[in-house]
């Protein structure tokens, strides 16, 4: 094991972060804008809403992403209306690939999270908005989606992980975010010990930023319970500050 | 196309094969680790913690490249010359690794969702420590964990298809195989997707079976 080499490689790779953050972001909150609607509709009782959405999330949930993508980037290609349409400018470029592959991907999880969340919400509080005379679309925005969301926010934290990690998959398409630039510079150098480790460590500094953050948010939303754990630390540095 | 079937066939004998074996020693792993994760020695709780919070926050990806990459370049030293690790083997030691890891946290959780009741009373029937584990403590715990560990499974089915990066002819290499010879990759990654989504529905319908076999009563 050469620490240089492993110290010089995150270097190189940490390069790649932007790339990473870049898709894991933008598919994030397309997936989100997706699966919003999406979980409504397969929340509802009326069958020709909530089955379509059914099949979708049965699809993508039950197949491999590398799948997904690789049907995307290279099976597409195969049909001539969509060579020949304005899309095949974007669907021929790997970045644009990636970005619909894991959004469609991401879209499909995050809507069943959601519809777990909002079937959950009691039907009191739903009863009670409806009672004071908001309209259905208010009662979704004010009152189902909020609390659902907060109810659900632990899997849509594992969710995001996960997101994090499947980015790693659009090395595939010979994109060089983290993975992409270790596999190239492990080509190059032959040295996989050192790189992929490099990668690694940079993978797990942003799902441990990740997690930090819905920790906090989680916190946050249920009212702050960690408040007693805090001032503790606080006594710990005034002790120090005296000494 | 035709001649495609029986590689198809092959293919998804492989990915078949490679998710039972290390599915199987995954489970095996995950069950060790839970164990040493509740244990009382400090050390080895921690240790443990830290081997599923790495896994865990590492893209699998990475983690076959450096067991693939990785025991090519350990085993070449060895040898003194250039040995490729089988594509197979690498994939099962990547996948235990990943699966223990998930399983582990899933049977942990399972174990400390029993009632401590439970426990006391097989101490205090004299049963020795690995009776406990073994009557009171596993048949208990396997059922309260059968909901996320079906979706792990489920996972690991589809996880397989990252072994065809380096190598192994699996579903997803055939389908690429035959994607580039016939200039058809539509045709035959949608036969890929088909044949996956056949593999986790079987998963899936396996798992509700054994879910209303061993139901557990008031849950």
């Amino acid at each position: 094991m050469d620490i240089t080499l492993l110290l010089t490689s995150t270097v190189t790779l940490a390069s790649g972060i932007p790339l990473t953050l870049l898709l894991t972001f933008a598919s994030l909150l397309a997936g989100f804008v997706l699966a919003v609607p999406l979980s409504f509709m397969r929340a509802s009782s009326r069958k020709w809403l909530s089955l379509p959405v059914l099949a979708y999330t049965y699809v993508f949930r039950g197949t491999p992403l590398l799948v997904q993508l690789f049907i995307i980037y290279y099976g597409l290609g195969q049909v001539g209306a969509i060579r020949s349409s304005v899309l095949w400018v974007l669907l021929r470029d790997p970045f644009w690939c990636c970005l619909l592959a894991f959004s469609l991907n991401g879209a499909a999880y995050t809507t069943e999270i959601f519809r777990g969340g909002i079937q959950a919400v009691a039907t009191g509080m739903i009863e009670a908005a409806q009672a004071v005379g908001m309209s259905p679309l208010q009662i979704k925005r004010r009152i189902i989606f909020p609390i659902a969301f907060r109810s659900v926010l632990p899997s849509y934290a594992n969710e995001v992980i996960s997101l994090v990690k499947a980015t790693s998959l659009a090395s595939t398409v010979t994109l060089l975010e983290i993975t992409g630039l270790s596999r190239k510079l492990v080509s190059e150098t032959f040295a996989p010990y050192e790189i992929f480790l490099a990668a690694g460590v940079l993978y797990l500094g942003l799902t441990f930023l990740l997690t930090g953050f819905f920790n906090a948010l989680e916190a946050r939303l249920n009212g702050a319970p960690r408040a007693k754990a805090h001032t503790r630390r606080v006594a710990l540095q005034q002790v120090t500050h005296e000494l | 196309m035709d001649g495609f079937v029986v590689q198809f066939v092959n293919g998804l004998k492989t990915t078949v094969l490679l998710a039972l074996v290390s599915g199987s020693l995954g489970m095996a792993l995950g069950l060790l680790a839970a164990a040493g994760r509740l244990s009382r020695w400090r050390a080895v709780s921690a240790g443990i913690g830290f081997y599923t919070t790495i896994i865990r926050g590492v893209p699998e990806l990475i983690i076959i490249l450096l067991i693939y990459f990785g025991g090519t370049v350990a085993i070449s030293a060895f040898f003194g010359r250039y040995v490729e690790v089988n594509a197979f083997l690498a994939g099962v030691v990547s996948l235990t690794v990943v699966f223990g890891a998930y399983t582990a946290e899933i049977f942990r959780g399972a174990v400390l969702s029993i009632p401590a009741g439970q426990i006391e009373a097989a101490r205090s029937l004299g049963l020795h420590p690995w009776q406990t584990w073994l009557l009171v403590i596993l048949p208990q715990m396997l059922r309260i964990a059968l909901p996320a560990l079906a979706n792990q499974w489920i996972s690991l089915v589809k996880e397989t298809s990252l072994i065809s990066i380096v190598g192994l002819t699996d579903i997803m290499r055939v389908a690429a195989i035959g994607a580039g010879s016939l200039r058809a990759p539509l045709t035959f990654y949608l036969a890929a997707s088909a044949l996956y989504l056949a593999l986790t529905s079987l998963a899936l319908v396996i798992f509700n079976l054994l879910e209303r076999r061993f139901a557990v009563p008031g849950r």
